[in-house]
């Protein structure tokens, strides 16, 4: 007899395992590497440019994004999506990735209506959700410090 | 020093660990999972934490985009003491201005010069 239940257990045999624990060493390692690059970053701004802990943040970052829109150029960066996986969507170098990626993907539609309007195709909701979410916790958090 | 490197290390790939469950156990899409930290990064600095964090793992915690949100919320409240509610939307971008800038500019930089690949 056939059911539901039996059909699953059956082909269980013959679909791909889902390699999670694979996927989250990998994410580690890469998504380790890219915050230790981070690092790194911060510790040269800090030491040669004289730039306080706080503020290394911004050149850090710009750096990170620099290197990541070059990568993505190459096809370098889309290469180690695909082993990482979120180890390298997550960190900022993703977010630079996803817009790269998007306005080169679109170049052949011109420069306006291709590159340009495509930007932010994944990267918008980023920013959207980001923003919006910033704007509710700021006012609660306005409210509560003004009232309470 | 050494320990900088290390946590930065192992908290900047916890949460990337946190992102790869999210996309292979329950089946959400990079753009969900990019969303959601943002969020959680919000919310997280919402009540103090992200900072602590920061202080602990340094590139660790501003790398991964969580420092997004977290860096929106913190750029709404610096403006919001100074200018009341208005400034939530004053600061909102203040500090998060360099990356968005920047990943504007390189990347439609690169969109000119590089040819898409694949």
């Amino acid at each position: 007899m056939i059911t539901k239940e039996n059909y699953k257990n059956d082909i269980k045999n013959y679909q791909p395992k889902p390699k999670l624990l694979k996927n989250c060493i990998k994410a580690f390692v890469v998504g380790g590497l890219i915050c230790l690059i981070g690092q790194g970053l911060t510790v040269f701004y800090t030491e040669v440019f004289g730039f306080s802990e706080k503020a290394a943040g911004n050149p850090v970052v710009t750096t990170l994004i620099l290197l990541s829109a070059l990568l993505t150029g190459f096809g370098v960066y889309d290469k180690i999506g695909q082993f990482a996986g979120a180890g390298s969507a997550v960190p900022v170098t993703g977010f630079a990735n996803s817009i790269t990626s998007a306005a080169l993907e679109h170049k052949s539609e011109g420069l306006v209506l291709g590159v340009a309007s495509n930007m932010f195709k994944l990267a918008g909701s980023v920013i959207v959700f980001g923003t919006v979410s910033a704007y509710i916790v700021g006012m609660i958090r306005y409210l509560i410090e003004q009232f309470l | 020093m050494f320990m900088d490197f290390f946590w930065a290390f192992v908290v900047g790939g916890a949460i990337c660990v946190i992102g790869q469950i999210l996309l292979d156990v329950f089946k959400l899409t990079p753009a969900h999972v990019m969303s959601s930290f943002v969020v959680a990064g919000a919310v997280l600095d919402g009540f103090n934490v992200y900072d602590k964090l920061i202080e602990f793992a340094g590139a660790g915690a501003t790398v991964p985009i969580t420092s997004f949100g977290h860096s929106l919320l913190h750029g709404a409240m610096t403006q919001a003491e100074e200018h009341g509610f208005i400034g939530v939307a004053v600061g909102i971008f203040q500090l998060t201005s360099a990356g968005i800038a920047s990943a504007i500019l390189f990347g439609f930089i690169v969109a000119l010069i590089f040819k898409p690949k694949g």
